[in-house]
């Protein structure tokens, strides 16, 4: 499974949604499909997106979170997962696409290369719903029962080695910022979509 | 335990005050009171972190949201997250109020808190990070106030010592 697929399967998803992605391939990935205000990309602080995403889904329980997540990424906060787990954000899908390898720095394998089970993990730390999925029709299925179950799930798609040829895009980290935080704060709970 | 309950009062109402609703926390001994306070109070969001730098991120999320947050930590935990503070705060000019419990100054027994004592001023400066002290109960609502009003004018963190001399009341 290529993980830009993966994203284009749900794109209409994340359209609806509130979404936040870690840095590098699925940043740019997602910006080539098309980038929404309603998208921020952390491109840094390695580790903190499913914080950011928790933050929001507790001060917005009215929105869908979506949180793009990625295995080296989360490796660097494992103890962010059992936060998550421990405040359970029933509006909060967090994804993990896991490559098992720091793909934009020269693609050294990561500890999921060996054996490490994130989906496991997530499950230990008291995700309620966990999975592993290997195709994009799976990945499908996975992600619109999470988007339906109004309740935190932890989905891990196994996602091949390979990106985009550059992660630089031409939409600068404060444009982002500033637009996502003025399109959240303009979605009013009554006339939010009920997601 | 000889933590000022009074004190650790004035900080919570001052945050309050300044419409605090997300309280970002990893428990230390000066801070009982204050996590305590927030855990108890049905208008405030307690997010309990495993460790601090998470709570840069839970901060980010609330004020995109449009919600006021602060972060209780000790210095140790400052040290934690500083990737967190550089990376996400800084990098996006997050608003960041962070009460900082200035442990292994003077006064302080606990040698394993010593180190930390040293360099914590060092690193904010090195960060740029505007920082005062709260050492006596009559400043804590006012520098509170200046603190946060800062911290959003600029869209960058700001920092507040607690002192020795405002959480602890020797026996």
């Amino acid at each position: 499974m290529k993980r830009v697929d993966a994203i284009r399967a749900v794109y209409d998803d994340l359209e609806k949604s509130v979404v936040v992605t870690i840095m590098g391939a699925v940043a740019a990935e997602l910006q080539s499909i098309g980038h929404r205000p309603n998208f921020f990309y952390l491109q840094h602080a390695m580790g903190l997106a499913s914080s950011v995403g928790l933050g929001i889904a507790l001060c917005r329980p009215d929105l869908k979170v979506v949180v793009l997540d990625g295995d080296g990424s989360l490796l660097m906060n494992l103890g962010g997962l059992s936060t998550l787990a421990r405040y359970r954000p029933r509006n909060l899908v967090h994804v993990v696409f896991d490559n098992e390898s720091l793909l934009s720095v020269g693609g050294f394998p990561t500890a999921t290369s060996t054996g490490t089970d994130l989906a496991g993990v997530a499950k230990a730390a008291g995700v309620p719903v966990t999975s592993t999925v290997n195709t994009i029709e799976g990945f499908r299925v996975k992600f619109a029962e999470a988007m339906a179950a109004h309740d935190l799930s932890t989905i891990v798609a196994k996602v091949e080695a390979i990106g985009p040829s550059a992660y630089v895009t031409d939409l600068s980290l404060l444009e982002n910022r500033y637009q996502f935080a003025r399109h959240l704060r303009s979605l009013q709970p009554s006339t939010s979509p009920a997601l | 335990m000889p933590v000022s309950t009074t004190n650790s009062r004035l900080i919570y109402e001052a945050l309050k005050d300044n419409g605090v609703r997300v309280v970002s926390a990893l428990p230390e001994t000066w801070l009982v009171h204050l996590i305590r306070f927030a855990e108890e109070d049905a208008e405030m969001t307690l997010v309990r972190l495993a460790k601090e730098e998470e709570g840069v991120g839970i901060s980010a999320g609330a004020h995109f949201a449009g919600v006021r947050s602060a972060m209780l930590m000790q210095n140790h935990g400052f040290l934690a997250a500083v990737n967190g503070i550089v990376s996400c705060a800084q990098l996006y000019r997050i608003p960041l109020l962070m009460l900082i419990s200035a442990r292994g100054e003077f006064g302080e027994r606990d040698p394993w808190q010593t180190e930390g004592g040293l360099v914590t001023r060092h690193v904010l400066d090195a960060l740029r990070i505007p920082h005062d002290t709260l050492d006596t109960p009559g400043e804590v609502s006012r520098k509170i106030h200046k603190a946060q009003t800062l911290a959003y004018s600029a869209h960058r963190p700001v920092a507040l010592l607690l002192t020795r001399d405002l959480m602890w009341e020797e026996a």
